[in-house]
């Protein structure tokens, strides 16, 4: 059964299985085991990531093709449900309209994408995404009658989602918790849901002869070609198919938050984020999804504020001591580099350490044991 | 046995004079012409593109040359154009030239254009440094797999990014202008930029000193003949990889050079203009074709007066426009306008 599900592409570490299963069931019951808006925040927000980076891996762990649109497609579903929940009213008709609208906008982009570039030349996908995706952004950003421009879009989703409405008279109880039964609750329960069943999709189809065909062509392009697939036809499934993984991503992203702007969907930033994700937790591993998203989500919530609290100290320091000339200069930019605002310079040495020195990522290495 | 060749005996290959390649610029310039209608704001907007355009050449040239010569493509080339600039910052800012007294506030014009050429000079040799450890660092240890130097050099350029944010700040700080490359010339109705006219210069030097280092020189012949077949080369005894260090590294250069005329043509740099500015240059290296200097000269001219056009007729689809123009030639030729590398 579980072989099923897993569609015969089991962890193959015990590791490897404890630490997911114990993933999972925490990211379950998270409500319950942490309650606090924070806590449940950082949960969903793992949630979506898995799902996003997952639709990531397939093509760039299992397809080994670079792009640098991928949040432009979960930026298109998050904006396609905003904009649809904020013109049309909460309802779940206006969910759906937003879905199908945001599924054809991915569809029809990424087909354009794939079949320009990779039909000229693979290596030009990589730039030719990153020109779409900027031009995209700046166009989100342009069209502010209906993207909100820099601000952003809030919206209200259907009543029974809300935090106001109870579906049981007494909260939840159980051992040391008690949880007020709400539509907020159903709301995380429902985005576990559908990651899972998206997650087993995609593991589904990495693992179909579809899948293998695709990590033939990132194994050795020529050799599938000469085999007598049409490698251009597989990559651009493999980007549509991960497109819309993504916009998937991005509708539930914008339904949890109830809110979607440029900077929490469509950033570079963010692209840089999901980059690292796949790559720590291991390219052409499904399961890297999980284990990534969790290290890297939890790592940006609690470890920063960590850092903000280890540097404090230093800081004050350096200012006591005070002094100017070359040294107390050097002194202040070199504490500044480990303060929470050079966030990113660490990440990108992170993300540059692990590429050379742990190209299979956290499961990869797991697996080895 | 035969003797070895001497200078003088050498025959260095002509290149082919494309006629349709150069009847592009002029086509879209007079295609623009009709399009806006005022002759004065069409020669306003055409030497615009064309400064534009020398700029993003000068960036462009380096990238496809490295990309031509060793197949490495480098997603972390615009890191050159932002430290480019940010030094030229604190050359003619106020603890530099631009101090009380220093020559950029001279009233004397030349010492003004002096300031500016000693920043230019800085920042090259500066980016030059960069380009080496960074050749050292990103480039080096991941030869021939594509898809970790797409990763690798776009870590680099987030890590230099950073480091610029943290001694520069991330607000946007002023380039300011000196007194002498301000203002316009006006001819009738048109006015153009004198700086803009500087720029359209140092671009056409470039391009000629290029052009004479890789057409006249025994080392422009092995750069060429490194992007044409480099194991051939390589075979012959020619360290290409030195020379690819070289090529690396001059390219890093230009890109400051470029980085300083863009941040002066912009007046105010922020940290991230390396990553805008990247944006252009992959369109034009695409266009042009990868590993030609000649195909990416016209792209870049292309791009530049396409996006000043575009930017005065309809400003919301500037950079859409630069894409469907890419997307059009890609259709016309598939290989760029001007391929000179082997499809890998």
């Amino acid at each position: 059964m579980i072989r099923y599900l897993l569609s015969n592409d089991l962890p193959r570490s015990r590791v490897l299985s404890i630490l997911l299963i114990a993933l999972v069931i925490t990211l379950a019951l998270a409500p319950l085991l942490f309650p606090g808006a924070k806590a449940l925040a950082v949960a969903a927000k793992i949630l979506v990531f898995v799902l996003l980076v997952a639709s990531y891996d397939l093509l760039l762990g299992y397809t080994g093709i670079v792009s640098f649109a991928h949040t432009m497609f979960f930026g298109i579903g998050a904006y396609s449900v905003a904009i649809a929940c904020s013109r049309l009213g909460p309802s779940w008709t206006s969910i759906g309209i937003g879905l199908v609208g945001s599924i054809a906008a991915s569809l029809a982009l990424a087909l354009l994408i794939g079949l320009f570039s990779l039909r000229v030349r693979a290596i030009f996908f990589a730039m030719l995404t990153l020109a779409v995706a900027s031009a995209f952004q700046t166009l989100a950003s342009q069209l502010s009658e209906w993207t909100g421009g820099e601000d952003g879009l809030s919206f209200r989703t259907p009543e029974v989602l809300s935090a106001a409405a109870q579906w049981r008279d007494t909260p939840l109880q159980g051992l040391g918790f008690t949880v007020s039964a709400d539509g907020r609750l159903l709301a995380y329960w429902g985005l576990f849901v559908i990651v899972c069943v998206a997650f087993l999709l995609l593991l589904r189809i990495v693992n179909s002869p579809f899948g293998r065909v695709l990590q033939a062509i990132r194994e050795n392009p020529f050799r599938a070609e000469a085999i007598g697939y049409q490698t251009v036809i597989y990559r651009t499934l493999s980007v549509v198919i991960s497109a819309l993984f993504a916009t998937l991503a991005g509708a539930l992203m914008a339904l949890w938050l109830r809110y979607n702007g440029p900077d929490t969907s469509l950033s570079f930033e963010l692209m840089l984020d999901v980059l690292l994700v796949v790559v720590i937790g291991g390219m052409g591993t499904m399961y890297g999804a999980w284990i990534g998203s969790a290290l890297f989500l939890l790592a940006q919530n609690y470890l920063q504020a960590l850092m903000q609290s280890l540097v404090k100290p230093l800081a004050d320091g350096v200012a006591m001591i005070g002094g100017t000339g070359p040294l107390a200069d050097v002194l202040r930019w070199a504490v500044g580099l480990m303060g929470p605002d050079r966030w990113l310079l660490w990440l990108g040495v992170l993300f540059v350490l692990s590429v050379y020195h742990f190209p299979e990522g956290v499961v990869g290495r797991l697996r080895r044991f | 046995m035969a003797q070895p060749d001497t200078e003088s005996s050498w025959k260095l290959p002509q290149t082919r004079v494309d006629p349709l390649l150069w009847g592009l610029v002029p086509l879209l310039a007079g295609l623009a012409l009709v399009a806006v209608g005022s002759p004065s704001t069409w020669l306003t907007l055409t030497v615009a593109g064309l400064a534009m355009g020398m700029m993003l050449f000068m960036i462009a040239s380096g990238l496809t040359l490295v990309f031509g010569l060793m197949d490495v493509l480098n997603f972390g080339h615009g890191v050159f154009i932002a430290t480019g600039a940010f030094i030229a910052t604190t050359v003619l800012g106020p603890t530099g030239f631009g101090a009380p007294g220093g020559w950029l506030l001279a009233p004397q014009w030349h010492l003004q254009i002096a300031a500016v050429m000693v920043a230019i000079l800085v920042a090259m040799a500066a980016t030059g440094i960069l380009g080496l450890v960074f050749e050292r660092l990103f480039v080096r240890p991941v030869y021939g797999q594509h898809l970790k130097q797409i990763l690798i050099t776009m870590g680099g350029m987030i890590v230099i990014e950073e480091l610029i944010k943290s001694i520069w700040g991330t607000q946007q700080i002023p380039l300011p202008l000196p007194e002498a490359l301000r203002g316009a010339f006006i001819f009738g109705d048109a006015a153009i930029e004198r700086f803009r006219l500087l720029a359209v210069l140092i671009g056409l030097i470039v391009l000629a000193v290029l052009m004479v280092i890789l057409g006249r020189t025994k080392i422009g012949l092995l750069v060429r003949a490194g992007v044409e077949d480099r194991e051939m080369v390589e075979s012959l005894g020619y360290p290409v990889r030195r020379l690819f260090i070289g090529v690396f590294v001059a390219g890093s250069a230009l890109a400051g050079l470029g980085g300083v005329l863009w941040g002066m043509y912009q007046q105010t740099i922020t940290p991230q203009i390396g990553a805008q500015v990247n944006v252009l240059i992959f369109i034009v290296i695409i266009i042009g074709g990868l590993g030609s200097i000649m195909g990416s000269f016209v792209a870049a001219l292309l791009v530049g007066l396409m996006g000043n056009y575009t930017g005065f007729l309809a400003p919301k689809l500037a950079l859409f426009s630069n894409i469907a123009l890419m997307v059009a030639i890609l259709i016309w030729r598939p290989e760029g306008l001007r391929p000179v590398t082997k499809i890998r």
